[in-house]
């Protein structure tokens, strides 16, 4: 593990549940920042939940709670001085499905931003090129910024979201099965995008694609049964993991 | 035993799905069979009396002449202003119900059970609360309290109230099957991005849904614009001799003048026309709430 670089996100003896049943045991995970983070695993090995634990997400399911501490910037955002909406407002996400608001691509883009403030009209234009740009969509839709988001493909959607997601201006990007929708050619341009935006962001990405995982990401946490079975650098966990769970998944042995 | 050398089921099966069929299909072209027969008769009983002069003229000689206007106008009064009174209501109760109540929390359970006992209480129930709650207690406390005389009697208004009232339950459960239709998703987007749940249902909820609350909304004011034992003892009126001007008012409505004409005329036989062409007309309203509302949900499947 890298540990000289400052920790963005830390958990310890983090817990979850949904209702009676425990979805996360007792996950301890340090997360460097302006890196890429992957976390891959079975269906239901709880490395979503983990993921939507960090900017409460979770919070929105009745019957679910939660033991030990999450922490991001030093602080535990399940305290109770932590406001989820603020905490929300640091923290972009990217979700499994392309999700744009039956809005304008413009829209789309400045929806996080009108919220709580009325930008003036040219600096929204100007944040707006600038995250299409940052989202490599922007040659493609820099003629139509009016027209409705749904009349986007789905590769372009996904940018889009990824683009509204950036627009916010978070330190950390969250990211859950991004590209389990999306065609070899859209998966190319986020995976690219993804390399690109971890100059700038702290990104934690949920994906089943391993071979995804050893491209993009610059640590691997494995995730078994609600447990953290192996967390280390993506090379030394696709090459010579230390526990053997880990190693028959990445060879295809089981999951 | 049984011996079915072309079939692999036995034959008294294949008579009993043979006869399913045919009792299904019967019911089927029965229940076309009965709207068809019904509009078709009042069309060609009625189609005839429904005319310029009869929309828009005033009953004479003891309603056996003359037009509808004052019921019509007070039907579409009526209608309005329970809309106005009931939609906003009914609305809010189901953005409570779907976005901010725990949904097996004793009170979303609670709301959910009157919501559903209030759907089965029979209209002319729903007339005699709004005498005894409208009219005796709030209309007579706000009389007492304005020193006026003009509320503790039947009126437009409470008449409103009571028909907003008995579709309240028409309302809830359609909104709330409208923002249930919005997907979870979109919610879940729009708070990732630091919206507060109040935005994420004004800015992304409610537009997604709009279509789907109006549709509702119109199917549930056809319901209340055909209801007559709810506003029996409210403030209808079997004559009125000008369109109101206040709420206070009483009013003539269409499906009370139908009963007043077929009931309580000294020659019934004498308004048979006049029952035709209203009821003809009765129809003709709710058809066209019910077409406005089909038109909108084809405009939103086209989206």
């Amino acid at each position: 593990m890298a540990k000289d670089l400052p920790l963005k996100i830390e958990s310890h003896d983090f817990s979850f549940f949904y209702g009676a049943k425990q979805a996360l045991h007792n996950i301890t995970i340090g997360i460097p920042e302006r890196r890429v983070t992957a976390f891959i695993g079975p269906s239901g090995c709880g490395k979503s939940t983990f993921l939507r634990s960090i900017n409460r997400m979770n919070d929105l399911i009745d019957g679910t709670s939660t033991d030990g501490h999450m922490v991001v910037d030093g602080v535990d955002v399940y305290s109770k001085e932590v406001d989820v909406v603020t905490l929300r407002r640091r923290i972009g996400m990217v979700f499994q499905k392309s999700i744009p608001f039956p809005k304008s691509i413009y829209e789309n883009i400045t929806y996080g931003l009108t919220l709580n403030d009325r930008p003036s009209k040219s600096d929204l234009d100007s944040i707006v090129e600038t995250c299409l740009r940052k989202a490599a969509l922007w040659d493609e839709v820099k003629d139509r910024l009016n027209n409705s988001a749904l009349g986007l493909s789905g590769g372009q959607q996904q940018r889009l979201c990824i683009a509204r997601a950036v627009a916010i201006n978070p330190d950390i990007l969250l990211m859950d099965e991004p590209c389990s929708a999306l065609d070899p050619i859209s998966t190319g341009k986020v995976e690219e995008l993804i390399t690109e935006l971890k100059d700038t962001y702290t990104i934690v990405l949920v994906t089943h694609n391993m071979q995804q995982a050893a491209r993009v990401s610059d640590n691997t946490g494995f995730f078994l049964m609600g447990s953290l079975i192996e967390f280390d650098r993506t090379r030394t966990i696709f090459t010579s993991p230390s526990v053997k769970e880990t190693e028959d998944y990445i060879t295809g042995r089981f999951g | 035993m049984m011996q079915t050398s072309t079939s692999s089921m036995p034959l008294p099966k294949r008579l009993i799905g043979f006869f399913a069929v045919a009792i299904a299909l019967t019911a089927a072209v029965a229940v076309l069979g009965i709207v068809l027969g019904m509009v078709g008769s009042f069309v060609s009983n009625g189609g005839a009396g429904v005319t310029w002069t009869f929309l828009s003229e005033f009953p004479r000689n003891n309603n056996t002449e003359g037009g509808i206007w004052p019921a019509l106008a007070g039907t579409t009064l009526l209608v309005l202003l329970m809309t106005i009174l009931g939609v906003p209501v009914g609305t809010a109760t189901a953005i409570y119900l779907t976005e901010f109540a725990k949904q097996d929390s004793w009170f979303a359970r609670s709301v959910r059970f009157a919501v559903n006992t209030l759907a089965g209480v029979p209209s002319i129930v729903f007339g005699l609360f709004g005498v005894g709650f409208f009219i005796q207690f709030m209309g007579s406390g706000i009389d007492g309290w304005l020193g006026t005389s003009s509320f503790g009697d039947g009126s437009l208004l409470w008449a409103s109230a009571t028909l907003a009232v008995l579709t309240l339950p028409v309302v809830i459960v359609a909104v709330e099957e409208a923002l249930r239709a919005v997907p979870r998703d979109l919610r879940e987007a729009s708070l990732a991005l630091g919206a507060t749940r109040w935005q994420t249902i004004t800015k992304v909820v409610v537009p997604n849904a709009v279509t789907g609350i109006l549709t509702g909304s119109i199917l549930a004011v056809g319901r209340g614009a055909g209801e007559v034992a709810a506003i029996l003892f409210v403030g209808v009126t079997y004559s009125a001799e000008s369109i109101p001007t206040a709420v206070t008012e009483k009013f003539m409505h269409l499906g009370y003048h139908l009963f007043v004409l077929s009931t309580q005329s000294p020659d019934v036989d004498l308004t048979l026309p006049l029952q035709y062409a209203t009821t003809l007309v009765l129809l003709g309203l709710t058809f066209l709430l019910n077409l406005t509302a089909i038109l909108i949900r084809s405009r939103l499947r086209k989206r």
